[in-house]
């Protein structure tokens, strides 16, 4: 395997990781907005955004990117985070000059009015989808309640109302704010030749403009609290618990990662013999999320209403143990394994290598072997964690409940 | 494609499969074990789901947190779950802990302690499981239609019923546990960096000598009625159909299969095209194929607003009907060309081939290489695929709905 990385006059980046007994090549473009860089009055043009590229270009319409991409038999998707649109697919090594040809089309499109009236319709399906499910709007409030005053409040999706109003005009010109060669990097993993690749991005991209696309990056130390979201209509309650947590930038991430492994894995966890062991709740789960500039703890709890009271009081308690006393050298190596075991998989399709790639270079704008990346998780330390746990507070938590419960006694 | 596949049936009727993948470091297993939910006594129905939660609470010397630190430690990505026919335990990890690993699977499935004071917590776990359905309502749509579209026990769903689930007691569980794990008809497939023979021995070695005869086959139960509608406060209504298909077995399993990737392969199949990019009527929008060996069906999936839930439907079975019309040359090239690279990257994912020849030994009794596959992929044309559909028309559909109103159909 080697890597490579070069750069366009117009600050596109391109970077690969080339694997030649691959069966298959991963090509990523990754631009760099999200939902924390709309301003209000924009909430969910992002992703809206991201589905408009799909819609067509100046040379193909919706229905022809969509034939081009079946024809060449690659996986076309494409997501979009708080911080993040990416559009990826898989294909076959002799077609990776043909996906790169329809993914820099596509990447400058069209945005023809009448297409972006018809996916207005597809998005407000989509948050219509969203609202049905109560584990999805216990995160979005609780996520909402965490980051109050931080542009990472905001939600991906946007609501009914921000996508009703939002125009093509205000669409056009947040594409061209924030899709600037500089803000974006093409990112390629697996079996396929770096000097072939180099010359077809240069070829498309090598035109598009340059410009400023600034993001606001702050620290969000959270802000604590309860909240209670009634339904009559929903079974089981659903609750998040969100507290702080390193950037992603930031070297405790590894020791973040470690400890919600140690915390709320979906095996042998704490959370795990505290909660679903005992059939107190069917989902505990703790993930650590980072972002540029900050970070988050999601603990996910799902269960019966009626002992959810309980259940939820116990969830703390092992927060609150787990801060007073940390975690034991025991733990320390079972979630190492877990993790390391988890890399070595992902790292074998091109695909999960090439999304360990981008966020690598997006976040700590370096390269890291897989070999780099597990050294990394084993160099944790039970001083790193108790650090971490000194830093961000498990006990300083946002929570919120959604479900028949009107009130949570604590 | 070169591929390395091995298989050896032991003298008490275990199979074990398994494809050597050069160039990675880890492996994936999995156990099929013939005791799905379609083995549950009817008045014990979530019995093999509990059962299930059950197994990894202690085996062999080791309680049940010594099994799960032993299986973290060897970091063991698992799952277990319940399928209509079978029990599964897949598991994952680097290729080097595998021989540990199935050690201490041999305990789970040999040597299970399922203890008495345990079943309360997974009873509790399974009712939850259970009413956790009520509030995903695509999933209960989706369950609702194959118990209205297969004939009992094969449109059951694992998680069974209330009373089912409260009706266990610790003999029940036990006694089912005799009844249905034994080593007949048991499939243990492994894909990964492995070498075939240390394999064998150690599979021999550690199954060798389990004894047991097969549960007695299930019973075909009436056709239930096909229209069911479940009223829900919800924002979309959930639309699922379902009809008949040609099972895997079939000469014409690939042409039933060309079939619904015209309708549902890729981002231009048909369904998707036509529904959600021409009209924004939905988001998701879908057919799969779901076969058991003696029968299958094409389901069908869409969820939308409610006031234009009938105009999505109406879209929907217009398009399956207007197959029998006729299937373009570059639309089956589309298909080919989307196949043929799920096929070759299945040969980067040592959990997709552990599945794949698992499920190979189950219906065909035997592995299908790559090659024949993608040969049989080649051959489709449009005329393979049209003769399949005039042949196999959309008549006699099961529908179920969710959502504040019914539907026409």
């Amino acid at each position: 395997m080697q890597f490579h990385h070069t750069s366009l006059s117009n600050g596109l980046q391109i970077i690969g990781e080339t694997n030649p007994l691959a069966r298959s090549v991963a090509v990523g473009f990754f631009v760099k907005t999200g939902s924390r860089d709309e301003s209000p009055e924009l909430a969910g043009v992002t992703h809206f955004l991201e589905h408009m590229i799909f819609k067509g270009t100046a040379k193909r319409d919706a229905f022809a990117v969509n034939r081009d991409f079946d024809a060449i038999g690659s996986h076309p998707n494409a997501y979009t985070s708080e911080e993040n649109t990416v559009f990826h697919a898989t294909c076959l090594p002799e077609y990776l000059p043909r996906a790169i040809e329809i993914l820099t089309d596509i990447l400058r499109p069209s945005l023809r009015p009448e297409d972006f009236e018809t996916e207005k319709q597809v998005i407000l399906e989509e948050i219509g989808m969203y609202y049905d499910q109560p584990s999805y709007t216990a995160y979005e409030t609780a996520k909402a309640a965490f980051f109050r005053g931080h542009p990472l409040a905001g939600s991906v999706l946007g609501t009914p109302e921000s996508i009703k109003a939002l125009t093509r005009d205000q669409m056009a010109d947040y594409f061209r704010r924030r899709y600037v060669a500089n803000n974006i990097t093409a990112v390629v993993a697996g079996n396929f030749d770096w000097d072939g690749l180099v010359h077809e991005v240069s070829r498309y991209c090598q035109s598009w403009p340059r410009g400023e696309a600034p993001r606001e990056v702050r620290p969000c130390p959270g802000n604590p609290g309860v909240q209670v979201l009634p339904r009559d209509s929903v079974v089981q309650e659903h609750s998040f618990l969100i507290s702080a947590g390193p950037a992603a930038e930031d070297d405790l991430r590894y020791a973040a990662e470690v400890l919600a492994t140690v915390v709320g894995d979906d095996t042998g966890s704490r959370f795990y013999w505290a909660l679903v062991d005992p059939g107190k709740v069917d989902v505990a789960d703790m993930d650590y999320h980072g972002y540029e500039g900050t970070g988050a703890f999601y603990t996910y709890l799902s269960g019966d209403a009626d002992e959810f009271a309980d259940s939820l009081r116990t969830a703390r308690r092992v927060l609150d143990q787990v801060q007073a006393e940390g975690i034991t050298e025991e733990e320390l190596t079972t979630a190492k394994s877990k993790i390391s075991s988890r890399i070595v998989r992902g790292s074998e399709k091109p695909m999960g290598r090439m999304q360990a790639l981008g966020y690598d270079w997006t976040y700590l704008k370096t390269y890291r072997t897989v070999d780099e990346e597990l050294a990394a998780i084993d160099r944790v330390t039970l001083s790193e964690v108790r650090r971490l746990l000194d830093q961000y507070p498990l006990g300083r938590v946002t929570t919120v409940a959604l479900g028949p419960l009107t009130r949570l006694d604590s | 494609m070169q591929q390395e596949i091995h298989h050896h049936t032991f003298d008490n009727g275990l199979t074990l499969v398994a494809e050597h993948m050069p160039h990675v470091r880890s492996a994936a297993f999995n156990f099929l074990v013939p005791a799905g939910c379609a083995f549950d006594p009817p008045d014990h129905l979530g019995l093999a789901e509990v059962l299930t939660t059950m197994l990894t609470r202690g085996a062999g010397s080791r309680d049940s947190r010594q099994l799960s630190t032993a299986l973290d430690n060897l970091g063991l990505d698992r799952d277990e779950s319940v399928g209509v026919t079978h029990i599964r335990l897949w598991g994952a990890t680097l290729a080097r802990n595998l021989p540990s690993a199935l050690e201490i699977y041999a305990d789970i499935l040999r040597q299970p302690h399922l203890p008495p004071e345990e079943l309360e917590a997974a009873q509790a776990l399974a009712l939850q499981e259970l009413h956790g359905l009520e509030d995903e309502p695509k999933q209960k749509a989706l369950v609702a239609l194959r118990r209205q579209h297969f004939p009992d026990p094969l449109g059951r769903d694992r998680r069974g019923t209330v009373e089912g689930i409260e009706s266990l007691t610790p003999d029940i569980i036990r006694q089912h546990y005799q009844r249905c794990f034994q080593p007949h008809g048991t499939i243990l497939s492994v894909a990964g960096s492995i070498t075939w023979k240390p394999l064998l021995d150690l599979v021999g070695r550690l199954f060798g000598d389990w004894q047991g005869e097969p549960p007695p086959p299930w019973r075909i139960g009436p056709q239930p009625p096909n229209r069911l509608h479940i009223e829900k406060d919800t924002h979309q209504t959930q639309i699922a159909l379902a009809y008949p298909a040609v099972p895997v077995t079939h000469p014409q399993y690939y042409d039933a299969l060309g079939m619904v990737n015209v309708l549902s392969g890729g981002m231009s199949a048909r369904l998707f095209t036509e529904v959600r990019e021409k009209h924004g009527l939905c988001y998701a929008i879908w057919a799969t194929y779901q076969t058991f060996k003696d029968r299958a069906a094409v389901i069908a999936y869409a969820g939308t607003t409610n006031d234009r839930a009938q105009q999505t439907l109406d879209r929907t079975l217009a398009e399956l009907r207007r197959l029998a019309d006729g299937i373009e040359e570059d639309e089956v090239a589309r298909v080919q060309a989307g196949l043929k690279s799920t096929l070759i990257m299945s040969e980067e994912s040592t959990s997709a081939r552990a599945g794949s020849i698992a499920s190979d030994w189950y219906y065909l009794g035997r592995v299908r290489s790559l090659d024949e596959i993608q040969k049989a992929i080649e051959a489709l044309t449009p005329g393979s695929i049209l003769d399949y559909v005039r042949t196999h028309p959309l008549r006699d559909f099961t529908l179920v709905t969710l959502g504040p109103k019914p539907l026409k159909a």
